[in-house]
């Protein structure tokens, strides 16, 4: 088994082919998207896959150590990031070949219009513990 | 077995263990033993009073546990002066718990995990699942707590107020997990009012039991958040509702308010309100008025907004709005509702994407896209 982390960007991922934001959609295709994305993390909870799934709020802020005894310095948010992480699913699969398969249904959500959305999603594998047999 | 009772005896038996010298943190650790060791026993070989039960096995594990440790020696002087059981004051054992695991050296979060382990008796792995943290995680944000309180005297008199407040928390933003924490809040605030006579834990129960009169219908079957005008009333909980009325009302009668007895009173006018254009919000609107005199606090300002938009009409409320800060929580999402009433359909979608994107939780943002949705459909 392995972990892989499917990232979804607000920003920075090429353009999708079904690219309508999401408040011009109408409110039976919103539904039917959050439906999609419960369905498949139940599905994936079923299938033993699943690990975690989390949103972000679009506004973050960054930090960094200022120094002894200084608070820490903070930066942002900033408006035009130009990657921004939206939120993500941790799956723990057999294969990289099913974290893509199930990257690609997930990339699938319906959008505007009811049709799939085709949005481009990151596929990263998790660094794992060095297994106990080497040679 | 009734596991609720079994719950229910904690605070109790941890009192007694107090009472009788040993420390909170071994005590607590004692009675959680003793409780799951009930649950293990219990339900073949059911005792004939449960609360001795507890007590004589929650006593011998503390005593098995000091043996074992390394101060042994100081400690068992404690078992040749073990006190023989008799009447003991259960009550205020419990009140000096509450005051305890809500005391203000704790952070909100070591407080509210304090409280359900020690006075509501979960297990640890109960309250980490209802948290959604791992249960080492929790285990560790317990045993900090009480080392913090640990120089705590137990007889010293509490604050009530902190003890609402961490309730009011464990009700307000309990998760999910197989404990209804909700539930669990109102089961914990309804023996605090037992034990003390107070007209603000009256009104936090109250409170309670009025919200949680309509949470059927809070949310669609789809997971979709159910804005109160649009629930359906005929699903709320009327003897819950009867229960928090009356309470409420036995409150206000001693003429000391507080803000959850106002909170509780305009919970009552909408769950009063037969259907959603007969919400009295005159009357609302003077409860908001008490509870900013009361707490000065910018979010019940902006909802206050929203009751002067009902009561007089979307631009009195869009006035009442423009005298706070935007960058409030809700605040867009309270300007596109009013602008929406006030017809101004393009502003109203606008602050709805805006309100969406500043969303704090899942829920709320999907419901405020969907309005946007539905404005912008309606524009079309």
């Amino acid at each position: 088994m392995a972990k892989y982390l499917l990232l979804k960007h607000y920003r920075g991922a090429p353009a999708p082919v079904n690219d309508v934001p999401m408040d011009q959609w109408t409110p039976e295709e919103i539904s039917a998207h959050v439906q999609y994305m419960n369905d498949f993390a139940a599905r994936l909870e079923k299938t033993g896959e699943f690990v975690d799934g989390q949103a972000l709020a679009p506004e973050g802020t960054f930090v960094r150590y200022d120094g002894e005894g200084r608070p820490p310095v903070t930066d942002g948010p900033f408006a035009e990031t130009k990657d921004l992480i939206a939120g993500w699913m941790v799956i723990d699969v057999d294969s990289y070949e099913r974290a893509v398969e199930l990257a690609g249904e997930l990339s699938a959500a319906p959008g505007a219009g009811g049709k799939p959305i085709h949005e481009w999603l990151e596929v990263r594998p998790f660094l794992a513990a060095p297994p106990t047999i080497t040679e | 077995m009734d596991e609720a009772l079994l719950r229910s005896l904690t605070p109790s038996v941890l009192g007694i263990l107090v009472r009788r010298g040993a420390d909170f943190a071994a005590a607590e650790d004692a009675v959680q033993d003793a409780l799951v060791e009930a649950l293990r026993v219990w339900p073949a070989d059911p005792p004939r009073v449960p609360k001795s039960w507890l007590v004589t096995v929650a006593w011998r594990k503390f005593l098995d546990s000091t043996r074992a440790d390394a101060a042994r020696r100081r400690r068992e002087d404690l078992v040749d002066e073990e006190p023989t059981p008799g009447p003991v004051p259960a009550v205020d054992d419990t009140l000096q718990l509450y005051f305890l695991c809500a005391h203000r050296s704790l952070t909100p979060s070591s407080a509210v995990a304090l409280t359900l382990r020690a006075v509501g008796g979960l297990t640890t792995r109960q309250i980490a699942q209802a948290y959604l943290v791992p249960e080492a995680t929790m285990a560790q944000r317990i045993s900090r707590a009480k080392r913090t309180v640990s120089g705590v005297r137990f007889d010293q008199p509490g604050d009530v107020a902190t003890v609402l407040r961490v309730l009011y928390l464990v009700f307000n933003e309990g998760y999910s997990g197989d404990v209804d924490l909700a539930a669990e809040a109102i089961r914990l605030t309804r023996q605090l009012a037992g034990a003390i006579d107070h007209p603000e834990v009256a009104g936090l129960l109250a409170l309670m039991l009025l919200h949680h009169a309509r949470r059927a219908t809070r949310t669609a079957p789809d997971g979709s958040l159910v804005p109160l005008a649009e629930q359906d009333r005929g699903r709320w909980d009327t003897e819950s509702i009867a229960e928090g009325v009356e309470i409420l009302q036995a409150a206000l009668a001693r003429d000391r308010l507080g803000e959850f007895q106002a909170q509780a009173a305009i919970a009552a006018l909408h769950a009063d309100a037969p259907t959603a254009e007969e919400t009295d919000w005159v009357q609302i609107v003077e409860w908001y008025d008490e509870l900013a005199r009361l707490t000065d606090s910018p979010v019940v300002r902006l909802n206050r907004a929203v009751a002067i938009g009902e009561a007089d009409g979307p631009r009195a409320g869009l006035a009442a709005l423009s005298a706070l800060n935007d960058s409030l929580p809700r605040h867009a999402a309270v300007a596109a509702y009013l602008h929406e009433r006030d017809g101004d359909l393009a502003t109203a979608a606008r602050l709805y994407a805006e309100a969406a994107r500043k969303a704090p939780n899942l829920a709320e943002r999907d419901h405020l896209t969907r309005q946007a949705a539905r404005l912008n459909a309606r524009r079309r």
